[in-house]
């Protein structure tokens, strides 16, 4: 992973005075499994086909393998894409299909059906060669479109929402599938969703995009655990935003309380945003007014939310009248040692807040 | 990669990207087509309206001509006339058919396919068959001539009956469509809201098929003001637009006049063409919701009623028909009522004999299958070409336009244009070419608008997926979008052959002693007075149209049986 396989620069789209995408420059390496997540709108898809030359960008360029396919049409990039419809032929079987981009480039009808049963076999359809795409479920019409899209051995894979016209279970499991099949066939693949699980579990890196721009480009981990900005932030997982104020360095004010945390590129006075994940604050069961520790303010537990592998607890903060969400698991409390109405100490990890100026 | 050319920022032109081969093909296909429009369509037009502006000598004499036409009473006359025609005929059939698909799609009356089927006869035959049928009922021998209490079938009584006949399938199909896209959900609110029988048709039924019923209303004023086959025949001395351009053209060879009458029955058509596209772009509005269909509720009084109404409007139809029948059966209407096939001996009479029937097979045929070839690529291009967007965008109009244009003009812009000794096209002039390409130009909107609307509905992800295997364009159009648009492709080949079959209007003045038409030998013999031998050949038409239909009926049965197993997924 460390060759550059694709290389987008300063890439714009306008569809007439409408702007899709500002200025995207983005690497992709080789072998690299890309997400592009963002809500719906924001120009995953305008990039993707941007990149297949379906539709080009109307600035900026685009280098693959070292060449520059700016403005090539389609059928001379290298790339097998995968819709939301999976386009399937629906007059042709299963086979036919998968054979469909195999069979003008001279290949011998034995290599041929060699071939197409060699990935059937791979996305484990081997028994229904022989049927229409009408005849398959869902998920079974998904992984056609995938044999189909890999079959001439494309360098890049594109995939667009593959998996959002299945229902949930179908889609957890193809997930963990297509991300096995991409990483044994090694194939640079950029992948579209708006779904943040399936980007968090599938990408090697992910590209967060909101209103035509990047907001962030990072390994699922830097992308949950430091989020770049307030929209990352607030895209990915849960988080808590607090109003606060940067006091001097290192020390934020939140309402009467003092927290320690990072305030690098912020300055004293400056009103921030604090933002917190519902799972790293730390409730304790304690009476106001008692001494208080580093981070940690005076709150009461408003009402408990039963989510199976852990509760979740709302609770008021004193000072301020907030509120915030605080996972209880028997990792950091035991749940049942917590009603509604306790009074609690609520504790903000310095590590684990981090500050967003206003209006970012 | 540091050598990469740059292309960054947001200065310059916008990037265009580079032509493929497939780009290029199809951009040359879809010049080829549109040249074919233009020389078929666009350029005889132009020509007659120059010709409306010049005089015998071809010499240019500005509007001259039309302040003649206005100046003589006999011809603008017409214009009231066929204004009148189209206003009566429009508030009949459009009354007529909207209860009639009203019994169709709201009520549990028993044979609904077996009364729509003879619904739709009427198209099977050329617009020449009801005259006569209403001259045998009641003409000055006719056979219930007391019914009309004294009245002349003669002029416009029996223009509008043959009128009605004739436009009632066109307004039927579309009222259907509007009454069948009906929200059952707002009918459910209405009833919940305790609205009765009455109250919940005005409120929610009428309102929901307005579009239907406006755009009813213009395809059937355009048929009855342009056609000239009922007037004709049973006109008598109540002249029309279309009958004035005939005579003036074939009577009189006024060829100057008659462009101008053309002209001038190009407004109506024109504009109620131009009102129909405004109306159904709302109604394509209204149709993309997502509606749950409405299934009728059993009512004996109700169903009781539609199904009575069915049965007369059905008799009104076979019976029309089934006098056609007779009156080519009779040997000697009336005085000698015995039955044979004597009035069959079409080479005894004038027309052009059985050669004509047999041209009509020939041209039919041509005109469907290279009809079917030019208007489905056609569509395909304009819907999946790569740039080119102006000239898209002239394809399209150009598609539409023929439903604007009567047949009778296109004729005789064709002479115009193809007859002029300098034309190096004149070698089609008198040819079965010329009257294929007239044909398919006349019914070219319909098929065009059936192929897009099918084309449409496949993936539009089909080309690129295919362009991403690196795919051949022609390709994917042979494997994938021929075989599931078939259906498509059926149902445009059958219209064409069947109005090929029908249509006299634009072939009146195209055809030559070698390729006399069916349709053309029903008009030239009951001009001579041999009617019998005219019913007879407009049966004659109407068996080989309705034969064509049901072939077309078992081939679609047995596509269907035969595609099962993957239509299930492009029906959904
Ligand atoms: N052909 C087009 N013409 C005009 N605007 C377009 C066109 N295609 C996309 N857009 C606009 O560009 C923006 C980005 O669209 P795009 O399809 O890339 O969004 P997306 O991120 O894929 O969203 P989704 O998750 O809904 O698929 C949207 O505002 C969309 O309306
Ligand atoms: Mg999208």
């Amino acid at each position: 992973m460390s060759e550059v396989f694709l290389k987008i620069e300063n890439l714009t789209k306008n569809f007439g005075q409408f702007t899709a995408l500002r200025d995207i420059s983005l690497e992709v390496f080789q072998g690299e499994f890309v997400c592009f997540l963002g809500p719906s709108g924001c120009g995953k898809t305008t990039l993707l086909r941007a990149i297949a030359g379906l539709d080009i960008q109307t600035q900026g360029s685009i280098a693959q393998a070292g060449a520059d396919i700016s403005v090539l049409p389609p059928a001379e990039r290298d790339f097998g894409i995968v819709f939301q419809s999976y386009a399937l032929f629906p007059n042709l079987s299963v086979e036919k299909n998968v054979a469909y981009g195999l069979e003008s480039r001279r290949a011998q009808r034995d290599e041929i059906s060699q071939r197409v049963a060699e990935l059937l076999a791979l996305v484990d359809l081997a028994d229904q060669a022989k049927k229409y795409p009408a005849q398959l479920s869902g998920g079974q019409q998904q992984r056609v479109a995938l044999a189909r899209a890999l079959a001439t051995s494309p360098g890049l894979l594109l995939l667009d929402e593959p998996l959002s016209a299945l229902d949930a279970k179908v889609r957890a499991h193809l997930r963990m599938e297509i991300k096995d099949l991409q990483r044994r066939l090694a194939v640079t693949t950029i992948m579209v969703t708006h779904d943040q699980e399936e980007a968090l579990t599938m990408a090697d890196r992910i590209v967060v995009m909101n209103h035509g721009i990047i907001e962030q480009i990072g390994t699922p981990q830097e992308i949950y655990a430091s989020p770049a900005s307030q929209f990352v932030a607030d895209f990915i997982g849960t988080m808590n935003f607090l109003s606060a104020k940067v006091a001097c360095s290192g020390k934020c004010l939140l309402d009467a309380t003092e927290i320690a945390v990072d305030t690098s590129d912020l300055e004293a006075g400056q009103q921030v945003q604090l933002a917190v994940r519902p799972e790293d604050i730390h409730l304790e069961a304690k009476e106001s007014g008692s001494a208080e520790e580093q981070n940690q303010t005076p709150g009461t537990i408003e009402s408990l939310e039963y989510l199976g592998a852990f509760v979740r607890a709302t609770v008021k903060l004193h000072q301020s009248g907030a509120t915030v969400q605080a996972d209880l698991s028997s990792g950091n409390i035991d749940p049942s040692a917590m009603v509604a109405q306790t009074a609690v100490a609520v504790t903000f990890p310095a590590d684990k807040i981090r500050l967003y100026p206003l209006g970012t | 990669m540091a050598g990469m050319p740059h292309r960054s920022g947001t200065h310059g032109s916008p990037l265009r990207r580079k032509s493929s081969s497939d780009d290029r093909a199809m951009r040359l296909f879809i010049l080829v087509i549109a040249v074919y429009l233009v020389i078929a369509l666009a350029l005889p037009l132009y020509v007659m309206f120059s010709k409306s502006l010049e005089n015998s000598q071809g010499a240019f004499v500005g509007f001259q001509n039309y302040l003649e036409y206005f100046n003589t009473p006999a011809l603008v006359y017409s214009i009231q006339n066929s204004l009148f025609i189209g206003v009566v005929t429009t508030t009949i059939t459009v009354t007529i058919a909207f209860i009639l698909a009203y019994a169709l799609t709201r009520s549990r009356m028993p044979g609904k396919s077996v009364f729509k089927t003879i619904a739709m006869i009427p198209i099977l035959v050329p617009s020449l068959l009801p005259g006569i049928a209403l001259i045998y009922l009641f003409g000055r021998q006719g056979l219930i001539n007391e019914l009309l209490f004294g009245y002349e079938i003669y002029g416009p009584i029996g223009i509008v009956i043959a009128e009605v006949f004739f436009t009632l399938p066109h307004a039927l199909i579309i009222i259907i469509t509007a009454l069948s896209i009906a929200d059952a959900r707002l009918y459910e609110a209405a009833t919940a809201l305790r609205a009765n029988r009455a109250r919940i048709f005005f409120t929610v039924t009428l309102p929901g098929v307005r579009y239907g019923l406006i755009s009813a209303a213009f395809v059937v004023f355009t048929l009855s003001v342009t056609d000239f086959g009922a007037p004709k025949v049973i006109g008598g001395d109540f002249n029309v637009l279309a009958t004035d351009i005939y005579k003036q053209v074939i009577g009189q060879q006024n060829f100057e006049m008659g462009a101008v009458v053309s002209m001038v029955l190009l407004l109506p058509a024109g504009l109620a063409f131009l009102v129909d596209r405004i109306v159904q772009k709302k109604q394509v509005a209204l149709l993309s919701a997502r509606a749950v269909p409405l299934e009728p509720l059993p009512n004996k009084r109700f169903d009781t009623l539609m199904l009575t109404y069915s049965i007369i409007i059905s008799i009104f139809i076979l019976g029309i028909l089934g006098v056609c029948q007779f009156a080519a059966l009779v040997k000697f209407f009336p005085y000698n009522l015995s039955l044979g096939f004597s009035n069959y001996q079409f080479d005894l009479m004038d027309g052009g004999g059985w050669d004509s029937y047999f041209n009509s097979i020939e041209m039919a045929s041509y005109t469907a299958v290279f009809g079917t070839i030019v208007v489905f690529a056609g569509a395909y291009l304009v819907e999946k070409g790569q740039g080119l967007g102006p000239i898209r965008g002239a394809f399209q109009f150009l598609a539409m336009l023929p439903m604007a244009i009567p047949g009778l003009v296109l004729g005789l812009a064709y002479i115009f244009f193809f007859n002029a000794p300098s034309n190096p096209l004149n070698f089609l002039y008198h040819t079965m070419a010329i009257l294929v390409i007239s044909t398919i130009t006349h019914f070219y909107t319909v098929s065009h608008l059936t192929a897009t609307t099918a084309l449409k509905q496949m993936d539009s992800q089909f080309e690129s997926v295919a362009a991403s295997l690196k795919q051949p364009f022609y390709r994917t159009f042979l494997r994938v979008t021929v075989p599931v648009c078939t259906p498509a492709i059926l149902d445009i080949s059958i219209y064409l052959f069947v109005n090929a079959m029908t249509t006299v209007s634009a072939v009146v003045f195209l055809y030559s002693p070698h390729t006399t038409l069916a349709s053309v030998a029903v008009l030239n013999m009951d001009d001579a007075g041999d009617i019998a031998p005219a019913a007879a050949m407009g049966m004659m038409i109407f068996y080989t149209a309705a034969g064509v239909k049901i072939l077309h009926y078992l081939l679609s049965r047995g596509i269907e049986a035969r595609t099962q197993a993957w239509r299930v997924a492009v029906a959904k």
